[in-house]
């Protein structure tokens, strides 16, 4: 629905204060949940998500399993009260694609092939939702594999650009996504400097799309960046710890 | 919950026979990178949809029909005709489609075929309204797959465009007790737009459109890209497994570009 509020005033501010090029705060935790191999949690404006990793595992049924690699299984699931309007528990077809999207952009990042014949489970669980939670949700899991010891090519960081009242944008919040007049999520494996995900709607010129394209990959450093963080701020101190121990050991 | 496809296995003489073609810019079935396979379009198939088109890629073909009736608009855009995209896989198309409710390649298909119509407003949604906030007209456009050799995204996309500059808007009088009864009149559905989508593949680090099943089966990624008549970018999705870098990306745009407009003038200008 378009509403005659205005997205950017008079300063270049956006709805929530921020500048074009601005993300929105982000808090990113692993290692949250006790029964799984890996888990991670992250904030990103008003959205909250909680991420699983179960494996790799002998693969279940066993003739999903394949011979040279691991099989990923991945799902996006929003709960019920994640949204305005409570949303029903069934996966809806945009969780459906979602879910295909989201492991499009981790397999690439995965060294499967260490695993063969086995699983590995990721699970996305939106427990509140804002603009960008398929970028968020797809940080999170690789987040969550790393914290499962699983090896990795490497992190994959997200974010989404677009565009708003003609001026290119980054990290879209729910306003923006539904009232702009484009939205483009990009995921980014930085250590190989390529795409893993892509997707947009909305209106884009060949100039805007490079622009947003250009700007997405800016977010997604940063985002890189606190991804890193937050795996050592769990693992640091236990590292320094052993270190220590070792040390006093000799 | 989405789970690695396991990709039909090619044989490794062919595999390699493929890259060894691709090495020299050439592709198994005799084209350039760049080239498409021969597109055919035919309209109004069913007479009983009010609109239809088929279309064949090489060997791919897909029907496309769409039925128009009365019914309530989304609550959120109470003054707006609602569009509905569907996909169906039938069996009869491959070895490998089974019967049953859409997967998500069904519904990823219609999804980025939604989308294409959708942003690039091609179908004029507020003037399908009867009674504002109450009754619209509904757009149902349901994609056939009848025979797979890959690309299903593009032939279902043109399908679609055709189905629906074909289609014809039954009138239609809303009675008092808001009971709606054809008139047998016929207008034209309002299409303003020609959205068309261009699929490029990438193997090996050459990008190749308009893949065929086993171009398909060997790529690791592939990205549509939608374009509008005015030549903006108005649905992109990247799918399968793999990556893209970002000048390939920029690439396929210039690809596509060029791809859409002459598929839009040779086959959607009216």
């Amino acid at each position: 629905m378009k509403s005659s509020r205005k997205l950017i005033d008079e300063n270049g501010l956006r709805v929530d204060g921020r500048r074009w090029d601005e993300l929105r705060p982000v808090k990113m935790e692993v290692g949250l949940l006790a029964n799984a191999n890996g888990s991670s949690y992250i904030q990103q404006g008003k959205n909250k998500i909680m991420v699983a990793v179960y494996g790799p595992k002998e693969a279940h049924p066993k003739h999903l399993g394949n011979p040279d690699r691991a099989i990923i299984r991945c799902r996006f699931h929003m709960a019920p009260f994640s949204t305005e309007e409570r949303k029903s528990p069934a996966p809806s077809r945009r969780e459906v694609e979602l879910s295909k999207i989201i492991r499009e952009a981790l397999e690439p990042a995965v060294f499967s092939e260490y695993y063969p014949r086995s699983m590995i489970d990721v699970f996305i669980e939106v427990l509140e939702s804002d603009g960008g939670s398929r970028c968020a949700g797809t940080m999170a899991a690789s987040l969550a594999l790393a914290d499962a010891g699983i090896p990795l090519r490497d992190l994959v960081a997200a974010c989404a650009v677009g565009k708003v009242e003609g001026q290119i944008v980054l990290d879209l919040n729910d306003v923006e996504d539904k009232e702009g007049e484009a939205d483009m999520p990009v995921a980014v494996i930085p250590a190989l400097g390529r795409i893993s995900l892509l997707q947009m709607d909305g209106q884009f010129t060949e100039e805007e799309f490079a622009e947003a394209l250009e700007l997405a990959q800016k977010g997604c450093r940063s985002l890189y960046e606190i991804q890193k963080q937050a795996l050592k701020q769990r693992y640091l101190p236990e590292k320094e710890a052993l270190e220590a121990e070792e040390k006093g050991g000799k | 919950m989405s789970i690695t496809s396991q990709a039909e296995p090619l044989a490794k003489i062919r595999s390699k026979q493929m890259m060894e073609l691709l090495a020299s810019g050439k592709r198994i079935d005799g084209r350039d990178l760049l080239a498409q396979r021969e597109i055919t379009l035919e309209r109004g198939i069913i007479e009983k949809a009010e609109g239809s088109a088929s279309v064949t890629l090489g060997n791919t073909r897909v029907l496309v029909g769409v039925k128009i009736e009365a019914g309530e608009p989304y609550p959120d855009t109470p003054n707006q005709g609602v569009l509905t995209v569907n996909a169906e896989f039938v069996p009869l198309a491959h070895e490998f489609f089974e019967p049953g409710p859409p997967n998500e390649n069904s519904i990823e298909l219609a999804r980025i075929v939604d989308r294409g119509i959708r942003e690039s407003k091609a179908v004029d949604l507020e003037k399908l309204v009867l009674t504002p906030g109450r009754l619209v007209y509904v757009v149902f456009v349901d994609i056939y797959i009848l025979n797979h050799d890959g690309n299903l995204v593009d032939a279902s996309e043109y399908a679609a465009l055709a189905a629906l500059q074909q289609a014809k808007l039954p009138k239609v009088e809303v009675g008092e007790d808001g009971e709606v009864k054809r008139t047998g009149e016929f207008e034209k559905l309002p299409v303003v737009d020609t959205p068309i989508s261009v699929t490029v593949a990438e193997i090996d680090g050459k990008l190749l459109v308009d893949p065929n099943l086993e171009e398909e089966n060997m790529a690791q990624a592939k990205v549509t890209m939608t374009l509008t008549k005015d030549n903006k970018l108005c649905a992109v999705q990247k799918s399968g497994a793999g990556t893209f870098a970002f000048n390939q990306i920029l690439e396929c745009f210039k690809i596509a570009r060029e791809k859409s407009s002459e598929i839009r003038r040779k086959f959607f200008e009216e």
